[in-house]
């Protein structure tokens, strides 16, 4: 079946094992959801499949489409169909976000020629309106000085106009109000087409509301350790993590180390903003 | 070398020393090295009025007693005994377009240039037509009163104008290679704005271009009168080809009370060539001058344009980039004087260098003790490309009032693994992911550039940058 393949995937940086034995699969057409505690190795995975030159993998293999990942460079694999909307998003001063994105569509249409200017400003157009993002976001620099709301829907903006085989979505919904939220969520599920293969990756069950998955994992230890339906993360959202941890004999659930800890200043999506 | 070669220099060396006041018809240079008689010899050549021919000789004695510059790169290398200080235009075209190195050709090839202009500018042909075609701007300009003349023209043509403002701004004395320039300078663009005319279009050496223009010690003099208003681009952004190793330009520019002066130049000379060049302007009340410097060629490189700001509420901003690749070494930056009262004075500074290259800030800020209430910002960022190159930043800021304000912002990065991996991401190859981060790096600089130019500058950076990555 077409999609992406995860077995037993084994990765370290600096010399700290982090993955230890990933097995997952991204069908095309439908949406997992990994969820877990910080520290447990899920950022690291949506960076290995992407091929984040920070991580070296020991062991297993990524297929997509049965085409072998690892073989593959980061833009080979995003010219096979692979996209990450990444936590933070890098900023890159002095390139438009206009001329980024044509120039990784024009990447893309290999062999081919370049996508007609004129077809290509109607379709970031028409992007730029559907993410409600401010009228000159075409001529900005890519990120630069972009609140972390506006560098979130400038990731979903570019998946909109790239049309990848499989997203990775990485924490998508931090530091999201609940607008953008509710527009980031419409945007993804408007792009479900029976094709595309997702993967949303997680603290909170409020992302879910807004686009459903068909699965839910959750990751401990640098593996998956448990894996079910939406009820899953329903419980896990009422009780947290605990009884998992508890069912499962783990004490310690981290392999990130604590300086690698991330640091956000920026809101988190917290129930609480509901309510 | 055998007897026949030596009797055969000595012959010709002799012609030289006593010969050359009768037949200067059939000189074809001054020959190697510089002596007094040599300075004596280009002023006679040139029928100077004898004020200049004194000012070149008192310019030489200066040459002569001046030390290297005690600071940057080192110089030592320069063998004065080698050069020839003065060519006949005509003869410069002696050179054989087969003489022209592959790699010059190629990138003229690269850049699109015109067949007439790669001739002209690997120093083949004298004269490159280019009167003709900018005939009717020159003639809009004239009606203007704005005269725009080859130095030595104006020498003639304009001698008040030039007596009045002539190494006012760059004295002889300033420094070695400026004391050399003034003993042996030849062409250069002379430039006069009348009071109130706003030149609307940029106004390009390309439209005066020929072989004493691109000489080796150029001079320019430019004079924008009140209100008046001045953009120049010098150059070109494709490689200048010459045999010659040393080019040391002066250029001095006046800018009168409420004037407005851009000066734009992209030097890309070839890698044998060592580019000194001393650049100032003097700024008057109300007045704006503004130096627009890339620097992608040469061997050595030693630029840093100066503004004096002189009147009250003056400003001086200068944008620059220099990229120094293999066996390079540029050492640029910018020099504000603050001396009028609520002057103020920007200068933003990109540097690069990539293949071993090395590459320097050197800046100076001045606030004098009657500059109250002056400002200076300075930004210069580097970007170092690979683990064998290089760069330092050397600023220096002096404030002698209390109430003045500088800022200084560095940064010195290498391509920020992050932004690869996130252009990368996206299916760009890590060659144009590096591409577009370095053009991203030097938009600052671009945009400030006419279209024509800023489109070159980028290809000139790629092409520069091909091979480095990976």
């Amino acid at each position: 079946m077409a999609g992406l393949r995860i077995e037993n995937l084994h990765a370290e940086a600096e010399g700290h094992r982090i993955l230890r034995g990933v097995d997952l699969c991204i069908d095309a057409g439908k949406t997992h959801a990994i969820m877990g505690p910080n520290g447990t190795g899920k950022s690291t995975l949506a960076s290995v499949i992407m091929g984040h030159p920070r991580y070296k993998v020991t062991e297993g293999k990524i297929t997509l489409d049965g085409e072998d990942v690892l073989a593959m460079t980061t833009d080979e694999r995003a010219r096979a169909g692979l996209f990450l909307a990444m936590q933070s998003p890098a900023e890159v001063p002095g390139v438009t976000n206009s001329d980024f994105i044509k120039a990784a569509m024009d990447a893309r249409r290999e062999g081919e020629k370049n996508i007609p200017l004129f077809r290509f400003i109607k379709q970031l157009d028409d992007a730029v309106a559907a993410l409600k993002m401010r009228e000159d976001l075409p001529h900005r620099y890519l990120n630069d000085g972009f609140s972390g709301g506006e560098k979130k829907r400038n990731e979903i903006l570019q998946m909109r106009m790239l049309h990848p085989k499989i997203a990775i979505l990485d924490e998508i919904d931090s530091g999201l109000d609940v607008d953008a939220l509710k527009i980031v969520g419409d945007n993804v599920t408007a792009m479900k087409d029976g094709k595309l293969g997702l993967l949303l990756i997680t603290h909170y069950q409020r992302l879910l509301d807004y686009i459903s998955a068909d699965k839910v994992s959750v990751m401990m230890q640098g593996r998956i350790v448990k894996t079910g339906d939406e009820s899953l993360m329903k419980r896990i959202d009422t009780e947290g993590y605990d009884w998992i941890k508890e069912e499962l004999g783990i004490e310690d659930e981290r392999v990130v180390p604590d300086d690698d800890e991330r640091v956000f200043l920026e809101k988190c999506a917290t129930k609480e903003a509901l309510e | 070398m055998n007897e026949d070669t030596k009797k055969e220099i000595e012959r010709l060396i002799g012609d030289y020393k006593y010969g050359f006041k009768t037949e200067t018809e059939s000189l074809r240079d001054t020959g190697k090295g510089l002596t007094k008689e040599v300075v004596e010899e280009i002023s006679a050549i040139k029928e100077e009025p004898g004020w200049m021919r004194e000012f070149r000789l008192k310019a030489y004695e200066t040459f002569l007693e001046k030390p290297l510059p005690a600071f940057g790169p080192d110089l030592t290398g320069i063998d004065f005994e080698s050069l020839t200080y003065y060519r006949k235009p005509s003869e410069r075209s002696e050179r054989s377009w087969d003489d022209v190195p592959e790699e010059i050709k190629n990138t003229f090839e690269k850049l699109g240039i015109p067949e007439a202009e790669r001739k002209f500018l690997a120093g083949v042909g004298a004269q490159f037509e280019s009167e003709v075609v900018y005939h009717s701007t020159l003639e809009e300009l004239e009606k203007q009163g704005v005269v725009f003349l080859d130095t030595d023209t104006a020498l003639k043509k304009h001698p008040e104008i030039f007596k009045e403002y002539f190494a006012k701004a760059i004295p002889a004395r300033d420094n070695k290679f400026a004391a050399l320039n003034s003993a042996v300078w030849s062409g250069g663009s002379f430039i006069y704005v009348p009071k109130g005319v706003k030149v609307d279009k940029p106004l390009q050496s390309y439209f005066r271009i020929n072989a004493e223009q691109m000489g080796q010690f150029e001079r320019t003099l430019i004079v924008v009168e009140e209100g008046a208003s001045l953009h120049y681009v010098e150059g070109c952004t494709a490689p200048v080809y010459t045999t010659e190793s040393l080019h040391a330009a002066n250029v001095e520019i006046f800018v009168k009370k409420g004037g407005y002066c851009r000066y734009t130049t992209i030097q890309n000379w070839a890698s044998n060539v060592n580019n000194l060049v001393t650049k100032r302007a003097i700024v008057e009340e109300d007045a704006h001058m503004e130096w627009v410097d890339g620097n992608i060629g040469s061997h050595i490189n030693m630029k840093y344009p100066s503004c004096i700001l002189k009147g009250d509420n003056a400003k001086g901003t200068t944008i620059s980039i220099a990229f120094a690749g293999e066996n390079m070494h540029q050492d640029t930056g910018a020099k504000m004087i603050h001396l009028g009262k609520n002057t103020t004075s920007t200068v933003i500074s990109k540097s690069m260098s990539a293949k071993g290259g090395k590459v320097n800030y050197r800046g100076l800020v001045h606030h004098a003790p009657s500059a109250t209430g002056a400002k200076t910002n300075v930004e210069c960022d580097t970007l170092i490309l690979d683990g064998e190159s290089s760069s330092d930043t050397v600023p220096v800021n002096i404030v002698k009032n209390n109430a003045a304000m500088v800022q200084h912002e560095a940064s010195v990065s290498k391509v920020n693994e992050q932004q690869l991996f996130y252009l990368m991401s996206r299916g760009l190859t890590e060659e144009e992911a590096t591409e577009m981060i370095i053009m991203g790096f030097i938009e600052p600089f671009a945009r400030e550039l006419p279209m024509e130019y800023a489109v070159e500058l980028n290809q000139l950076i790629k092409l520069e940058m091909e091979g480095s990555i990976g």
